[in-house]
């Protein structure tokens, strides 16, 4: 099965582990995903002006240009590219006035499109729709005491119009990785806000935030940290060190994107990764786990 | 010949500024069947209405047509004064050249030929309108009031003391309802228990009330005045004729399991009452718990234990009857935000009531669930669950801000070192005593107010971290607290959709009982005969329960107080001559006041059920369902006198 496959800019470049492991997994699962041809930034924020209707352009480019693909389903592993489409996609699909608009402002030779013919989904709704027991299925190393933390963020989860999953008790990550034994520690700050953009302007916000999430993570046991949003992987990793520098109790923790983890479980060579990219080297505790 | 007189009303400029009304009279003047045309200010006076009836006289009318505003406003007044010149009702008709014409239109000229137009349909109505005379039903003096809670029981108690036979029927074993379940009662702080075990006493003794608890009514049929209804007494396993309440048989069973009523705080046994002050004084087997050890069997003195007792029906006759279901709270489970009900700290305000109370599971000592410690930082959360469109409940709850301030008061009543903190959003307190309530607990009691909303709690070193904002200084808010209170919405019980199925009364969006008018008819429901009382209408506090619930009460004792009731006779009936017995009409009508006959093979009409929609008329292919006053003839003759 082929399926429209949108990267973004960060998974070509800071989050190329994403990429490389994210998509390794499909075939394991028979599925293909297909980049589609001349894509463009997703717009990377939601734009909330309703009177200017530009920054809605290039998200809904993109999704003309998966609808011109022919596989209806576009696949994100971002979630800022996840929620800017998304939300693109509803916003032109209920306001026809606005869409009428939006395609005055197209060149003559882009395919008209309403908002209802695409439908943005995420790598996460996606091994969740093949499900945790056929996943398992494929598992190659059984992970004996490995205790992860798993954190959402907002972007996959807000707003309720376009949620993956519930945004208060989300379980995406842990249906996948309960469902193969690993366990999944409780902490409190799953959803917590990371400082998102924040981290231009006002780096001690992403510190407070960083050493909050990360603190009870590791405080509640937690090997590792497993995430799906490059910003998120950004604020949270690229910060710890100078946590470090700061505080001396400060204790890191590495920080992988799922698909790295699930990737390594299910057996894909540990070699598509690189583990250069990590600020936190989670190469010791997957060692030490046994699944490098 | 029909001597038609036709009345045109001014209503002041209303009609008279659009409509030319002397053109309109002379215009009518030459129509067939009209004998006299009069126009007049404003007719619906006393001047008015004595100008019509002395034209009835003088000219020997056989009907009149009234050319005012519309029947919904006067038809009633001009039937009722035509009466008193021996004139039915039923040949009174009125003509709306108000709200469909005058009222709609600028132009003179197209609106004085248009109310001609409407007056004309009215006559050609009213040529061929019958005289009809009320149908007549028999009142069955006898209520019944679903629910023992406060609301059920002041309705009951009401009804009974004016000299009328009323069944009670509650689902659990005792009545009571949540009212027996609070510790005080705000604004004046008396004990809940100590002002309701009277009032359950009285329903228990009173002559006139039968009681039959641990019941549900599962069948209703009928009309009012005149329901049938079945109740499903549920099994016991106890037979309450030789239980006598001594509870020797509570004391021995061994299997403990939590109480219902102390809201899991406590707990009761697999036979139980649920409470020391139940009334009836009887105790009942939970199956679903029992391991049959019979030990209650044993050391019952009276030989009252009956593990063969099944499920019963008993049927009743009624003659009027009163919805008080009540209400549950929104489960926190609901609220993941809120810990999803997993944190065993944070709890709901009914919880805390029993921990607050002298008879609950502490008697009175503010413990707290998870180790029984006595809770030193108490955060309250009002509004949670309510007034949250996107999540929740969009509505407000009502009860909470109140209830929460007297948490707060109560909590530090008990602890005097503790500290209380309520966040909210709005407080609304108004209600007599209310506000200056709510002030002393602010200014007095110490209890910090928040105004802003709680985002997420979370446990940690056997805390619970409130993480929320107060908007007043714009600042963060993290509160270690020892025990959590959250104000979780009033939602209807949960079986509410059967209910209204059951009793076809309608439920809004938020599974409330439905009145006929909001603000005109608040205790009666869209069906006659079926009245409504307490929070299954809507969240309400104990005083306006019980207003409502003696309203209630006075429409059922209004209802009874005449030998019969009397019923439109604008109803579809059926010429027997020309229905054919195909039952379609059977199925459209809404009000099941239609049946097919199969021996006769024509279709029968219970006159009282029809509610004169027309919805049988429209279908039947035959034209044998005609409806009074309002036959195909009179309909064509109608159009015919507009398009004419």
């Amino acid at each position: 099965m082929e399926i429209s496959y949108y990267p973004g800019c960060t998974l070509k470049t800071s989050a190329k582990n994403y990429e490389k492991t994210g998509l390794a997994l499909l075939p394991i699962f028979d599925i293909s995903p297909v980049e589609i041809k001349d894509w463009v930034c997703c717009g990377a924020t939601y734009s909330l002006t309703s009177d200017n209707l530009m920054y809605q352009l290039a998200p809904i480019r993109t999704l003309i240009r998966a609808k011109e693909s022919g596989n209806p389903r576009l696949l994100t592993l971002c979630d800022m590219c996840y929620n800017t489409l998304k939300r693109a996609a509803l916003f032109i699909e209920n306001d026809e006035e606005k869409r009428e608009k939006i395609k005055n402002f197209m060149d003559e030779e882009e395919t008209d499109y309403r908002g209802d013919e695409v439908e943005v989904v995420h790598l996460l709704t996606l091994l969740n729709e093949i499900g945790s027991q056929k996943i398992s299925e494929k598992l190659v190393k059984s992970p004996l005491d490995l205790k992860i933390a798993t954190y959402y963020g907002c972007m996959l989860l807000r707003p309720k119009e376009i949620q993956a999953d519930s945004a208060e008790n989300p379980q995406l990550m842990e249906n996948i990785f309960q469902g193969m034994g690993v366990e999944v520690v409780e902490y409190p700050f799953r959803t917590e806000c990371c400082g998102s953009y924040q981290i231009v302007n006002r780096r001690e916000i992403i510190l407070d935030r960083t050493k909050k999430i990360i603190s009870s993570a590791v405080k509640n046991n937690a090997d590792l940290m497993v995430l799906s949003c490059p910003l998120c992987d950004y604020n949270l990793e690229a910060t710890q060190k100078e946590l470090i520098e700061q505080d001396s109790n400060f204790k890191p923790l590495p920080v992988l994107y799922f698909s790295q983890l699930l990737a390594l479980i299910l057996g894909i060579d540990p070699e598509i990764n690189d583990w250069s990219l990590h600020n936190i080297d989670p190469t010791p505790v997957l060692k030490r786990k046994g699944l490098l | 010949m029909k001597r038609i007189g036709v009345f045109i009303c001014h209503c002041g400029i209303n009609i008279a500024g659009t409509v030319d009304i002397e053109k309109l009279t002379s215009q009518i003047k030459e129509y067939p069947n009209v004998v006299h045309v009069e126009n007049y200010k404003y007719m619906c006076s006393s001047p008015g209405q004595q100008l019509i009836n002395q034209q009835i006289m003088d000219k020997n009318l056989d009907a009149v047509v009234v050319a005012a505003c519309s029947p919904s406003l006067h038809e009633n007044t001009f039937r009722t004064s035509v009466q008193r010149v021996e004139m039915n009702p039923y040949n009174c008709e009125i003509a709306n050249i108000r709200e469909q014409c005058s009222w709609v239109h600028d132009d003179k000229q197209i609106a004085t030929d248009k109310a001609a137009k409407i007056i004309k349909s009215m006559v050609e109505k009213t040529v061929l309108d019958e005289p009809l005379m009320p149908i007549t039903v028999p009142v069955n003096r006898k209520a019944l009031v679903i629910g023992g809670g406060v609301a059920g029981m002041q309705a009951a108690l009401n009804i009974a003391n004016n000299g009328y036979e009323v069944i009670l029927v509650e689902r659990e074993s005792s009545i009571g309802g949540h009212m027996a379940m609070l510790s005080e009662t705000f604004p004046t702080l008396d004990c809940s228990q100590c002002i309701l075990t009277p009032k359950m006493v009285e329903v228990d003794q009173h002559p006139n009330i039968t009681l039959i608890t641990y019941s549900e009514v599962v069948e209703v049929s009928g009309f009012v005045g005149n329901f049938k209804v079945k109740i499903k007494q549920k099994a016991k396993y106890v037979d309450w004729e030789k239980c006598n309440g001594c509870g020797d048989c509570i004391t021995e069973c061994p299997i403990n399991t939590p109480s219902e009523f102390e809201q899991q705080l406590g707990e009761r046994h697999a036979i139980y009452r649920p409470f020391p002050q139940a009334v009836p004084n009887k105790v009942i087997v939970d199956m679903d718990e029992c391991i049959q050890c019979m030990v209650c069997q044993v050391f019952c003195p009276t030989d009252a234990i009956d593990f063969n007792q099944k499920d019963s029906i008993v049927e009743q006759e009624v003659g009027a009857i009163v919805l008080a279901t009540g209400y549950q709270l929104y489960s926190l489970k609901n609220l993941p935000e809120y810990g999803g009900g997993e944190i065993e700290d944070v709890i709901d305000g009914l919880a805390f009531e029993r921990l607050l109370s002298a008879s609950g599971p502490t008697q009175g000592v503010v413990k707290r669930p998870s180790d029984g410690k006595i809770p030193q930082d108490v955060v309250f959360i009002q509004c949670a669950g309510s007034r949250d469109p996107e999540n929740h409940m969009p509505y407000c709850s009502r009860i909470c801000c109140m209830y929460t301030a007297k948490h707060a008061m109560l909590y530090k009543h008990r602890v005097h070192q503790g500290r209380a903190y309520i966040f909210y959003m709005d407080i609304r307190s108004g209600g007599k005593d209310y506000e200056e309530f709510v002030q002393r607990v602010m200014e007095e009691e110490r209890v910090v107010y928040l105004r802003g909303k709680v985002s997420r709690l979370y446990e940690e070193d056997g805390k619970v971290v409130v993480c929320g904002t107060d908007t007043l200084t714009r600042r963060n808010v993290e509160i270690k607290a020892d025990l959590v209170v959250t104000a979780t919405p009033i939602r209807p019980i949960e079986d509410i959709d059967q209910l209204s199925k059951l009793f076809k009364i309608s439920i809004n969006q938020n599974g409330f009982l439905t009145e006929a008018h909001p603000k005109l008819r608040p205790v009666e429901s869209l069906t006659s005969g079926i009245y409504l009382a307490g929070c299954a209408q809507a969240p309400r506090d104990i005083p306006d329960t019980v207003a409502q619930a003696s309203g209630a009460a006075s429409m059922v004792c209004a209802l009874f107080s005449s030998d019969q009731l009397y019923h439109d006779p604008i109803i579809a009936g059926v010429d027997e001559d020309l229905c054919s017995g195909c039952g379609i009409c059977v199925g459209v009508c809404p009000y099941s006041a239609r049946t097919l006959n199969r021996e006769k093979g024509i279709v029968e009409v219970n006159e009282v059920l029809c509610e004169a929609c027309g919805a049988c008329s429209a279908a039947c292919p035959s034209g044998a369902a005609q409806q009074r006053n309002f036959t195909d003839i009179q309909l064509k003759n109608m159009v015919k006198a507009i398009l004419g």
